[in-house]
């Protein structure tokens, strides 16, 4: 045997291509934080990810015993990848820009559902084979089961209500925190009693079952405006459950990727959660404010109060006088596509010397960067995009702002009421301009079920419809100017 | 014994290759990589920066793999495939759905509007 093939039959050698993935990994991700290195960043990621499931493949696990080394196995191994790519690209192919935070939420269910699933069979093999597994990978074992399903669960919610296949409203069932409790604590205590030696596979799977509920019943009263800080933590959970099955399995690189993208997924969660002004932990609690009954519509209602509606004409009018126009776009432009119409409307308009710029919620649409991605598609340049920061100061110059389709993100009453849900929350301070335009289609509440004092406003004016025709017609009106 | 020899079984040591300490320490040190990589990010990227760490964390398909020839049983078999066929969804969906949104970041033609980028980044 000559020292490359020695070297090639240990299990060192997968762990040094394995070294390499993860130099990949780092660098990608790091190529990720910047927008000019960020595509690159995904596909040194990727190039990665390719090395280390090749090396998996073509090496030996760390008990000397070949990945591949029966044929059955290799029956099961190509099934499962076929079945995977023959779902996985399709499915990311074809999705359209709007709906990719619920693809997200998806592909981040199916990562924790693969490690609670391996977490079974590795207990479920020990117990055939009649083994007294030890404490170093028992305790990570079990660790996995329970967060990866908790995120298999979660993650399926927060996509069954961003679809809208589930109400985006919190749901609220009696007796939630209690319930919340029980079940996390009879988690801990099976898995202490696994741990302790007590084996059981119908322990185990009551394990499973437990975690699977607790995601359900996690992520089911939590309002879909919050559900973005949602996924970004389910996702740093699978990251963690991924770190803890490769403790379990011994495994370098499950490690390292999953102990990054848990530090990173935190990292990321918190800076999503204080953009939004609000905590983790009251998130989890669940609903805003924990569960008060104050998440329906405004107390005040909408009676007694009207509205002023406008007609396109009108508005192109307003918008082709004014030095400044402020256009603030939210979920309603993502899910009318109308980021080329507003292109366009904002080329038609600076062709008649008005000044157009864009004021960006870190949180509007549905994930932070959403309306940064479509309209970066509609090659709006980057310039007169503005961070809330940024744009705030400028609103009392502003003549009009257009609100395409956002609301929550403009609603005032999360600087003047102490008493509403947001109180707190950081607003684009549209109700500081001259006038202001909302594009709607109807006169629903936003996504977090709030009442909006600015629709009611006397500056205001709103222009009901599909957020694509009225920009559409807005822009031929004022071509015709 | 020569040196090949010496190689092989050292390396033959059935599942002590990582005591648990090692594993703990990298544990440690990757979370501050992740800490670390992660610190200064322009909101514009969240997006996809979640959808790229969700990609990466879709090595768990490995961790399916190698559990392969680890299980017997045709249960463990079917739920392999399950696991590896939620892997490979993971890892393929993940890098496809956060390239196509950066993509959208990438057509910006002129060099002045890239200079731009770079300060909306900053």
């Amino acid at each position: 045997m000559t020292l490359a093939t020695a070297w090639y039959q240990s299990f060192n050698f997968v762990t040094s291509l394995y070294i390499f993935a993860f130099i990949f990994f780092i660098v990608g991700l790091k190529g990720l934080t910047g927008p000019n290195t960020a595509v690159k960043g995904n596909k040194i990621a990727a190039v990665g990810m390719v090395i280390a499931v090749v090396a998996s493949l073509i090496g030996v696990g760390p008990d000397g015993i070949a990945v591949i080394n029966k044929s059955s196995d290799v029956i099961v191994i190509v099934l499962g990848v076929l079945i995977g790519t023959a779902l996985g690209i399709p499915s990311a192919i074809k999705v359209k820009m709007t709906a990719i935070p619920q693809m997200v939420a998806l592909f981040n269910g199916v990562g924790g559902g693969a490690v609670a699933l391996i977490s079974f069979v590795e207990y479920n093999q020990w117990m055939q084979e009649g083994a007294t597994p030890e404490l170093q990978a028992l305790i990570p074992t079990l660790f996995a089961a329970i967060v990866g399903s908790v995120s298999f669960w979660g993650s399926n919610i927060a996509f069954g209500k961003l679809q809208e296949i589930l109400p985006g409203r919190p749901i609220q069932l009696p007796g939630q925190q209690f319930i919340n409790l029980a079940l996390f604590l009879y988690c801990i205590g099976a898995a202490v009693a696994i741990a302790t030696g007590t084996d059981s596979v119908p322990l185990f799977v009551s394990i499973l079952v437990a975690a699977a509920l607790l995601g359900n019943m996690v992520v089911l009263p939590i309002g879909g405006a919050d559900m973005p800080v949602v996924i970004s933590l389910l996702n740093a959970f699978t990251g963690l459950s991924a770190a803890a099955a490769g403790i379990a399995l011994q495994n370098v690189i499950l490690i390292v990727a999953g102990m990054i993208v848990g530090a990173s997924g935190t990292i990321l969660t918190n800076l999503m959660a204080v953009a939004m002004n609000r905590s983790v932990p009251s998130i989890i609690a669940g609903g805003f404010g924990g569960g008060s009954g104050a998440v329906a519509a405004g107390p005040e209602g909408e009676e007694g109060r009207t509205v002023r509606s406008t007609s396109a004409q009108d508005v192109a009018i307003q918008l082709a006088f004014a030095r400044l126009v402020v256009i603030v776009p939210g979920y309603g432009m993502a899910v009318a596509q109308a980021q080329h119409a507003v292109k366009e409307l904002t080329r038609v308009l600076e062709a008649k010397g008005v000044e157009v710029k864009f004021g960006i919620h870190p949180v509007a649409g549905r994930m932070p960067g959403h309306m940064n991605v479509l309209l970066a598609e509609a090659d709006v340049p980057y310039e007169q995009l503005r961070e809330m920061d940024d744009i705030n100061p400028e609103f009392p110059r502003a003549d009009v702002v257009l609100v395409i389709g956002a609301n929550d993100v403009t609603n005032p009453a999360a600087k003047d009421s102490p008493e509403s849900p947001i109180y707190g929350m950081p607003i684009l301070e549209v109700d500081q301009a001259a006038a202001t335009v909302v594009l709607k289609r109807s006169m629903g509440a936003g996504f977090a079920g709030i009442d909006n004092p600015l629709f009611y406003d006397e500056k205001t004016s709103l222009l009901f419809g599909d957020a694509k025709d009225s920009v559409g017609e807005i822009t031929a009106e004022v071509q015709s100017l | 014994m020569n040196l090949t020899a010496l190689i092989a079984t050292a390396h033959a040591a059935p599942a002590q290759n990582l005591d648990v300490v090692t594993m703990l320490a990298i544990l440690v040190l990757s979370a501050f990589v992740g800490f670390e990589v992660i610190s200064k990010v322009p909101n514009t990227l969240h997006t996809p920066l979640m959808s790229g760490t969700n990609a990466i964390h879709g090595i768990v398909v490995v961790g399916a793999l190698v559990v392969v020839s680890q299980s017997t049983g045709l249960l463990a078999k079917f739920l392999l495939v399950i696991a590896i066929a939620f892997g490979t969804i993971n890892v393929v969906g993940g890098f496809l759905v956060t390239d196509r949104m950066l993509s959208m970041f990438k057509r910006k033609p002129e060099p002045a509007k890239v200079e731009a980028t770079e300060e909306a980044g900053s």
